[in-house]
């Protein structure tokens, strides 16, 4: 679904930063930016080659978004989309922002107005960025998936 | 002389696009030694899980709640082409068909919530009741008697 109040948003920023490069995918949004490059969406490997180039990633509050930033050790700035905007077909973007963005390296624009703010803070603070974490789930929960699947050979 | 040949379990690991992907991926030692065929929305997300074999399906949700029934056969065609004793998803609401079909063949079926959904569970999660065999949250305080918490992703 479009979410083209975090693009029109961006792409004021990036106007009033014009030294530094903004990169975006927009989906099917309807507002095209003007001051950086763009795509509706790329896939996985320059995805991640984007990121990894990436000084700062800002996102909505979705989980792809916000694991890519974990495993590529990239500060994440997120905006949860919005219902009652038409940005989603529920609000959970905000009980995700509420939970899942409370980890270190994530940080939550409760709106758009905000986000200048945070990534200009976070522009200037390289410390950041989000702690390593291992590329699988924890030993407890693939040990249960494991034990389910192979309840199945017996 | 008694042979112990040990079957090979056929798994069947379905994921939306985006974060519900990205999750599955975090679970993949959990079939090690397995038959796993991959299935999700982007083709090009074959690179993620090379050499196993990856599926597609066209995306649906309540918001394009008309491409369902077609969502749904696509799902009967992956589960009569892979036989899964087991499937896993991670949603979002298409392989809830999976769940369906391959339930009615037999199989045993695991609905992972999204761990995207903190403070209640999904409402694909819900529905999942009637086609999973075991429910879980990746949230300790959404565990109730037939939800289980097995531990999370990250």
């Amino acid at each position: 679904m479009p979410f083209d109040r975090l693009i029109r948003a961006m792409d004021t920023w990036a106007e009033d930063h014009p030294a530094t490069p903004v990169f975006f995918q927009i989906g099917k949004g309807s507002y095209e930016p003007r001051h950086g490059g763009f795509v509706r969406l790329m896939p996985v490997g320059a995805y991640r080659d984007h990121l990894a180039a990436a000084a700062l990633f800002v996102a909505h509050a979705g989980m792809g978004s916000i694991i890519s930033a974990i495993q590529a050790g990239k500060p994440l700035v997120m905006l949860p989309r919005s219902k009652p905007l038409g940005e989603h077909n529920t609000d959970h973007q905000l009980a995700t922002a509420a939970t899942v963005g409370q980890r270190d390296g994530l940080h939550v624009a409760a709106t758009e107005g905000d986000l200048a703010a945070i990534i200009d803070r976070l522009l200037a603070d390289t410390s950041a960025s989000p702690a390593p974490i291992a590329p699988f789930a924890s030993a407890e929960l693939i040990g249960h998936i494991r034990a389910f699947i192979h309840a199945a050979g017996r | 002389m008694a042979v112990m040949a040990a079957k090979t379990i056929r798994v069947l690991a379905i994921a939306s696009g985006g974060g519900h992907w990205v999750q599955l991926l975090r679970m993949r030692p959990a079939w090690d030694g397995c038959a796993v065929t991959y299935a999700t929305v982007h083709a090009d997300s074959a690179a993620d899980v090379a050499p196993a074999p990856l599926l597609t399906f066209g995306d649906a949700s309540r918001a394009d709640w008309w491409r369902l029934p077609g969502v749904a056969l696509r799902m009967l065609a992956i589960v009569l082409r892979v036989r899964p004793h087991v499937v896993v998803t991670t949603g979002a609401a298409p392989p809830l068909f999976a769940l369906l079909f391959a339930r009615a063949l037999g199989a045993r079926t695991l609905w992972v919530d999204s761990i995207a959904n903190g403070e209640v569970l999904s409402s694909s999660g819900v529905l999942a009741a009637h086609v999973a065999t075991q429910r879980v949250t990746q949230w300790p305080g959404l565990a109730t008697g037939d939800i289980a918490y097995w531990g999370s992703v990250l």
